[in-house]
C-alpha cells in the first residue's frame, strides 16, 4: 500500500480537526475569561475578610436572660447555650432529615460554634415555664442559673455584668435604661424601643453611660454587606435612586401565630409585669404569645420587619434617617383580631442623600427607599438598589448588573463586552456550602443575609458574631456595628413608618432638632401606641 | 451480513458518529481545562435520584478536586480517542462510563426536577442516547476508515510486506 495523499487524509484528518476544536475551546474560554478579569478590575471589588474581633479574655462574662421566649432562645444558643428541648427536637429533624435525603444542619452547626468566653447566670421570664427551662438546661454544678422576678432585680443584684433583652418591643427601652444607668452592658433585640420619646431618652442614656449597648441587628455581621459597602464606596451603582425592599411571607408563624404554651394561665405568668406601660386589659394568653400583633405591646412590620430590610440598608449606605415618610397599608391578610398591618407599603425619601454620580455635577441628588410587605404572599422579591450605572441584588450573595444607559460604562457597553442582562458581578460566599435550612420562615431570613454568614465557605450563625463582637467590646471596650446611634436611627425610622401608616400622613424628621416634625397639636407617641376603637375586639383570650 | 468494510455508506456514517461524539466532548473537556474556576460542585451538589448521596459525597473539599481533574481529563481522552480513531475502544468505554455517571447523577425519572434541561424527557434522555451511540463506536471501530489506526494498519502491512 502506497503513502497517498488520499491516505494521509484518512489516516490524518482527525488531527486538524482536533486542532480546530481545541484552538476554539481555549480560545473563546480563554477569552471569556480575559474580559471577565478586565471587567473586575475596573471594578476593582474587594470581596470582605471575616471580621476579627480582640479574644473576649479574663472571666467569663456574666450574662442575665431577660425574656427567654423564642428570640431568647435563639441568642442563648449563640452564645453557646442550647437547651434540652431544642437538642432533642433537633436531632429528631436531624434524623428525619436523613431519612429523607435532604441537608439538615442546625444542631451540627449549633455543634461546631466557637465556644465564647461567657457564662449565663441568670434568667428573668414572667413565664414560669419558660424560667424554668433556661434553669434546668443552662445550669451546671459549679453554676445554677438563678431566676430574677424583675429585670431591676437582676440589673441590681449586682451578678450580672451584662443582660440580653429579648422582651416584647414595650419593655425593651425601659430595661436597656434601667442597665445602663446601672453600667450594665446590653444587647437589646429590635426595633430598639417602642415610642418616640423613649428613643430621645434611651440616646442621652446611652452616651452618658461606660456599658457597651449593642442592638440586635446580627445582619451586620453578614460579608456580603461588608463587600456591598465597598461596591457602594466604589461608585459602581452610580447615583442610586430607589431602593426596593420587600416582605413576603404566607404562613402563620410568619404572620406572628406563634403557639400559645399549654401552662400559661394567670398563676405561671404574672401578667400585671408583662402589661407595664400597656394599657390594661384582664389577662389574654392570645396578647402574651402573640404580642406582635398589638401596637401596645409590638410595632407590627414597621418595629420587626422593615427595620431590618432599613438597618440592612443603612449598614451598607449610611444615609439615615428618612427626611420623610409616607405609609399605607391595612390588615387585610389576618384578620384575626389584630391591629397593626399585615399588608404594608412605606416610601421614605432622601432628598439629600447621594451614593456619587458619573453624570454632569449636580443632575442627580436624592433617593426614594421603598418598603413593601405583605404577610398574605411568600414570593421572593429581592431587595434592589438600582443606580443610574448598575442595578444590585443584595442578600446572602451579591449581583451586579450593568444598566444599558450607565454613563459609566457607555464605552463597555458599546463594545458588547458588557451587557445589560448579564450580571457583571457576582459574590457568592457560600458557593461550596450545602445548606439545609428548615422553615419557610428561617429561609426568609437566610435568603435576605439575617441568619447566617459564610466564612471561608463555613456557614456561620451571624447572630453568633454579633454576640461575640459584643462580649469583646465588653472586655476590650471596643466599637460595635449596631450601637446607639444606628440604634437610634433605626427605631426613629420604624417609628416614622408606623405613626405616618396610623395618622394616613407625611411624617417628617427635624435633623436640626433631631425630633420628628410635630404635627398639629398631637400626641405622636400616643398616636403611635393607640389601639384603634373598634380594631381588637376579636383580640380577646380567643385562644384557650 | 452488511460490513463497514463492504458499505462505505454505513461507515462513512459511523466515522461521523465517532468524530461528532468525540467533537462534543473534547470541546466540553477544552472549556474545562481552561477555565479554572469550573467545578462540577453545583452537579454533584444538586444530583437527585437513587445515587444522590453517592455524588453529593463526591462534594467534600478532598475529594471534589480529584472529581474535577479526573472529569476534564476523561472528556479530553474521549474526545482524542474518537476524533483521532485510535484506541477507540477505550475512548468508547470512557464515554459510556461517563455519560452513565452524568445520567445517574440527574436521571430523568418521572418525579424528579429536569434541572438545567432543555426538552422534555422520560426515562431516555440525550445523555443515555449518546452512551448507546458509545456502545455503537465500541462495537464497531472505523478508525481503520478514517483515523490513525488507518496509518498504523499501513505501517503493519508495509512491514509485513518488507
Amino acid at each position: 500500500m502506497s503513502w497517498t495523499r488520499r491516505e494521509a487524509l484518512l489516516g490524518l484528518g482527525g488531527i486538524p480537526i482536533l486542532g480546530a476544536i481545541w484552538w476554539a475551546g481555549a480560545r473563546g474560554t480563554v477569552g471569556k475569561r480575559r474580559e471577565r478579569e478586565a471587567i473586575l478590575e475596573t471594578l476593582n471589588i474587594q470581596p470582605s475578610l471575616p471580621p476579627a474581633v480582640p479574644a473576649i479574655g479574663g472571666e467569663p462574662v456574666k450574662v442575665g436572660i431577660i425574656g427567654f421566649g423564642i428570640r431568647g432562645e435563639q441568642l442563648c444558643r449563640a452564645l453557646g447555650y442550647a437547651t434540652d428541648e431544642w437538642v432533642a427536637a433537633m436531632e429528631e429533624a436531624t434524623a428525619l432529615a436523613k431519612e429523607e435525603g435532604r441537608p439538615f444542619t442546625a444542631l451540627e452547626d449549633f455543634r461546631n460554634q466557637d465556644p465564647l468566653n461567657v457564662r449565663i447566670v441568670g434568667v428573668c421570664d414572667i413565664f414560669d415555664a419558660r424560667a424554668q427551662k433556661a434553669m434546668k438546661s443552662f445550669s451546671t454544678e459549679e453554676q445554677q442559673v438563678k431566676r430574677y422576678r424583675t429585670y431591676t432585680e437582676m440589673i441590681g443584684s449586682g451578678e450580672v455584668e451584662a443582660v440580653v433583652v429579648a422582651t416584647p418591643d414595650h419593655w425593651h427601652a425601659p430595661i436597656a435604661m434601667e442597665a445602663l444607668r446601672n453600667n450594665v452592658h446590653v444587647y437589646v433585640e429590635k426595633p430598639m424601643t417602642h415610642n418616640l420619646s423613649e428613643t430621645y431618652e434611651l440616646r442621652d442614656v446611652a452616651l452618658a453611660s461606660d456599658a457597651i449597648l449593642q442592638v440586635g441587628h446580627q445582619h451586620r455581621q453578614t460579608l456580603s454587606f461588608k463587600t456591598a459597602q465597598d461596591i457602594i464606596g466604589k461608585g459602581i451603582l452610580g447615583h442610586v435612586s430607589l431602593i426596593t425592599t420587600n416582605t413576603n411571607r404566607n404562613d402563620d408563624n410568619g404572620a406572628w401565630n406563634y403557639a400559645i404554651d399549654s401552662q400559661a394561665n394567670p398563676d405561671t405568668i404574672d401578667w400585671a409585669q408583662f402589661i407595664g406601660n400597656a394599657p390594661e386589659i384582664p389577662f389574654n394568653k392570645n396578647h402574651f404569645f402573640r404580642w406582635r400583633k398589638w401596637w401596645a405591646y409590638g410595632s407590627g412590620l414597621s418595629g420587626d420587619l422593615l427595620t431590618h430590610d432599613y438597618d440592612r440598608l443603612n449598614c451598607v449606605l449610611r444615609m439615615g434617617i428618612p427626611q420623610s415618610v409616607t405609609a399605607s397599608g391595612g390588615i387585610y391578610t389576618h384578620r384575626d383580631g389584630r391591629n397593626v398591618p399585615d399588608v404594608l407599603q412605606a416610601n421614605m425619601e432622601f432628598p439629600d442623600f447621594s451614593t456619587g454620580s458619573s453624570q454632569a455635577n449636580g443632575k442627580e441628588k436624592g433617593m426614594t427607599f421603598v418598603y413593601s410587605a405583605t404577610l398574605g404572599n411568600g414570593f421572593n422579591r429581592p431587595t434592589m438598589l438600582m443606580g443610574h450605572d448598575g442595578s444590585m441584588e443584595l442578600g446572602n450573595r451579591l449581583t451586579i448588573w450593568p444598566d444599558g444607559r450607565s454613563t459609566r460604562f457607555a464605552e463597555y457597553l458599546e463594545a458588547g463586552k458588557m451587557q445589560p442582562q448579564s450580571p457583571i458581578y457576582h459574590y457568592n460566599p457560600a458557593a461550596t456550602a450545602l445548606d439545609g435550612v428548615s422553615s419557610a420562615t428561617s429561609q426568609y431570613f437566610a435568603d435576605k443575609g439575617l441568619m447566617w454568614t459564610y466564612i471561608d465557605g463555613r456557614r456561620v450563625d451571624s447572630t453568633f458574631l454579633h454576640m461575640r463582637e459584643w462580649l469583646s467590646a465588653i472586655r476590650n471596650n471596643g466599637p460595635v456595628s449596631c450601637g446607639i446611634q444606628e440604634g437610634f436611627e433605626e427605631a426613629i425610622t420604624a417609628h416614622m413608618v408606623g405613626l405616618s401608616w396610623k395618622l394616613g400622613r407625611r411624617v417628617e424628621w427635624d435633623a436640626e432638632a433631631q425630633r420628628v416634625k410635630p404635627i398639629d397639636e398631637l400626641d405622636l407617641d400616643a398616636a403611635l401606641l393607640e389601639s384603634p376603637p373598634g380594631v381588637g375586639q376579636y383580640a380577646p383570650d380567643v385562644v384557650t | 451480513m452488511t460490513t463497514i468494510q463492504n458499505n462505505p455508506k454505513l461507515a462513512t456514517g459511523l466515522v461521523l458518529l465517532r468524530v461528532f461524539i468525540g467533537w462534543h466532548f473534547l470541546y466540553e473537556g477544552i472549556v474545562k481545562v481552561y477555565n479554572p474556576d469550573w467545578t462540577s460542585f453545583g452537579y454533584l451538589a444538586s444530583a437527585q435520584g437513587p445515587f444522590k448521596s453517592v455524588f453529593g459525597a463526591l462534594t467534600s473539599e478532598a475529594v471534589l478536586p480529584w472529581v474535577d481533574t479526573l472529569n476534564w481529563l476523561a472528556l479530553v481522552f474521549v474526545g482524542i480517542t474518537l476524533i483521532l480513531g485510535v484506541f477507540e475502544k477505550a475512548g468508547a468505554v470512557a464515554g459510556m462510563v461517563l455519560l452513565a455517571l452524568y445520567y445517574l447523577a440527574h436521571p430523568s425519572f418521572p418525579g424528579l426536577e429536569q434541572l438545567n434541561a432543555e426538552g422534555s424527557y422520560w426515562l431516555v434522555n440525550k445523555n443515555l442516547i449518546e452512551m448507546v451511540a458509545c456502545y455503537v463506536l465500541f462495537l464497531q471501530p472505523t478508525g481503520g476508515c478514517f483515523g490513525l489506526q488507518r496509518v498504523l494498519n499501513a505501517s503493519k502491512t508495509k512491514t509485513e510486506k518488507s
